[in-house]
């Protein structure tokens, strides 16, 4: 069994160190190897993912970033058709609305003109009746007065027949 | 004001300065005027050792006469290093009346003819004999002799032999006497290191896989946070780059052990005055671990590794002639190599520290009167526990880089077993 003074391989020793190595062996792979390289692999599984999905998220955010950008160029795009169209609307409906106005004071001022002429055609028509009826009247006075007396309403008669029988 | 303190402060500083290294070439003269100093006793010793060597080979045929003989640096530092029936922590007042060994005995067990027999290694060393054997140990008709081996014996320490016959160079029958010895399964000092490092990696490694699975996801904290490199590093940097990511897992279990209890007994063994445990130094102990390196290696070869090892691909046949007995050889050089490995270097860093500790009490004392030798022996301490912290910090490195390789070699060949063809 001597194999060198030192180097001594005990059968007793080996047989110890078998049983004793392969029984911790053993429990360590049950109690400690299995769970602690499992969670291991878990925690680096976690922390893997953990890195890639806030890469994503990153992305996303940078993604979600430059959309919002542009979602207000585009708004603000929008923003100035929007006030230039309605600059362009007020400017149309003023013109619209003076054109109107103008029209309508034309129109009102045309109107008064008519009604004007009407009344003055209206008076004038009154006047002129009164003239007749005052004329009228007048000339019932004259001839009122003329005839109330016969003689020179004879002689005239006489007169006017002799003209007549010129003629 | 802020000023003045703050010349003060460099002031002293200054002086602090000046007060070290007054201490540092103190010490400095100190140890070289020390040294100088045993230089004179130094040749004589070493000539006294010189004699006393000599001596020790004719040893055996002088018998007791040479037990007295100054101190053997050799045998003692042998004696420690080697596996032993007790924990041997000190000695007080070595070499007087009063002498006394502090040390635990531990329980012989030992499978004899009559059955198994079981007592304390204490009935052996409190009965020390001198016989033919040299110096033994004798209990209930067993002798232990000095190298810690146990055979059948009497109270005389006389060890019963039994007639062998062997065949000698020439050829022929010789009758020889070969010591009859028990089979011997005692919980010697190596195997109680086994024990405490088997017990103290279940219940570290149970400890932190608790705290892995009670913190899950979460970093690791305390004791787990400690072992997380040194698993990821088992795992990342051995096992995966020899076995290949996805047969890795299979071996995981067993490179971990191994990796945690060569690494745990190696430290264990460099703490002082708890007996020097050199468990990883003991051949009978990683005799196993090459062993179960061996045949994990050989039940996982897949046809490849076979192929490789019967009939190597592209080498011509006379070389494939020489080539192939080598690499069936090598089937068990390859883990005999990892034991011897490891063995010879844990072994030789405790020789080297036991070896400064011993210069220390050779040069401390006359080699033939044993009266003390201050000078050189302090100058020697110095020097010496010097050189043992540096080889301290060398062990503390050799403890880690053995299991290291162990693993890693390990890995290898299984890496070897199961990789796949691919050229």
């Amino acid at each position: 069994m001597i194999i060198l003074g030192l180097l001594d391989a005990s059968l007793g020793t080996i047989i110890w160190t078998s049983v004793a190595f392969l029984i911790v062996a053993f429990l360590l792979k049950k109690m400690a190897w299995k769970p602690i390289l499992n969670s291991l692999r878990e925690r680096e599984e976690f922390i893997d993912k953990s890195l890639k999905s806030a890469e994503e998220a990153k992305a996303e955010m940078s993604r979600l970033k430059s959309d919002n950008e542009k979602l207000l160029a585009e708004a603000r795009a929008e923003r100035e058709i929007i006030l230039k169209e309605a600059r362009e609307m007020k400017e149309t409906i003023l013109g619209e609305a003076k054109a109107t106005a103008a029209a309508e004071g034309e129109r009102l001022i045309s109107n008064a003109r008519e009604e004007i002429s009407k009344e003055k055609a209206r008076a004038m028509s009154d006047v002129k009746k009164q003239v007749a009826a005052l004329s009228v009247e007048i000339a019932e006075k004259v001839l009122r007065k003329e005839f109330e007396d016969r003689t020179k309403q004879e002689e005239l008669v006489q007169e006017h027949l002799k003209r007549a029988q010129l003629s | 004001m802020p000023k003045k303190t703050a010349e003060l402060k460099l002031q002293r500083t200054d002086n602090k300065v000046v007060t070290r290294v007054n201490k540092v070439g103190l010490f400095a003269l100190l140890l070289t005027f020390l040294t100088f100093w045993s230089q004179n006793g130094w040749s004589q010793t070493h000539s006294e050792e010189h004699v006393s060597h000599a001596e020790e080979v004719h040893g055996e045929e002088h018998g007791q006469e040479h037990e007295e003989e100054g101190w053997k640096i050799g045998e003692w530092i042998m004696h420690h290093v080697a596996d032993a029936h007790q924990i041997h922590f000190f000695t007080t007042s070595p070499n007087t009346v009063d002498e006394k060994h502090w040390s635990l005995p531990l329980p012989v067990i030992l499978w004899t003819n009559d059955g198994l027999k079981v007592f304390s290694s204490n009935h052996f060393y409190h009965h020390p004999v001198h016989s033919a054997e040299g110096h033994v140990y004798v209990h209930d008709g067993f002798v232990m002799n000095h190298d810690e081996m146990i055979f059948y014996g009497d109270e005389n320490g006389n060890i019963l032999k039994e007639e062998v016959i062997e065949k000698n160079e020439a050829g022929e029958d010789v009758a020889v006497m070969v010591p009859m010895s028990p089979l011997d399964v005692s919980i010697t000092k190596s195997v109680v290191g086994l024990f405490f490092t088997g017990l103290l990696c279940v219940l570290i490694f149970a400890s932190v896989a608790r705290a892995y699975r009670k913190r899950g996801k979460s970093a690791p904290k305390g004791l787990q946070s400690l072992m997380e490199p040194l698993i990821l590093f088992v795992r990342d940097e051995v096992a995966v780059p020899s076995i290949g990511a996805k047969k890795a897992d299979k071996f995981m279990p067993f490179l971990m052990t191994i990796f945690f209890f060569i690494w745990m007994a190696n430290m264990l063994g460099l703490i002082p005055f708890i007996g020097a445990f050199n468990v990883m130094g003991t051949m009978s102990v990683t005799i196993v671990l090459a062993l179960i390196v061996f045949i994990i290696t050989t039940i996982n070869g897949n046809k490849h590794y076979w192929m490789h090892l019967a009939w190597p691909p592209g080498v011509p046949w006379p070389i494939k002639l020489i080539l192939v007995p080598i690499e069936l050889l090598g089937i068990f050089i390859k883990p005999a190599v990892l034991m011897v490995r490891l063995t010879a270097n844990i072994t030789a860093g405790h020789i080297i520290i036991l070896a400064f500790t011993g210069l220390i009490f050779i040069f401390g004392s006359d080699p033939v009167s044993l009266a003390p030798n201050w000078g050189a022996g302090i100058g020697l301490a110095i020097g010496s526990t010097l050189f043992m912290v540096f080889m301290f910090f060398i062990e503390l490195l050799v403890a880690f880089l053995q299991a290291y390789v162990f693993t890693l070699l390990s890995a290898l060949y299984f890496g070897s077993a199961v990789e796949e063809a691919h050229h």
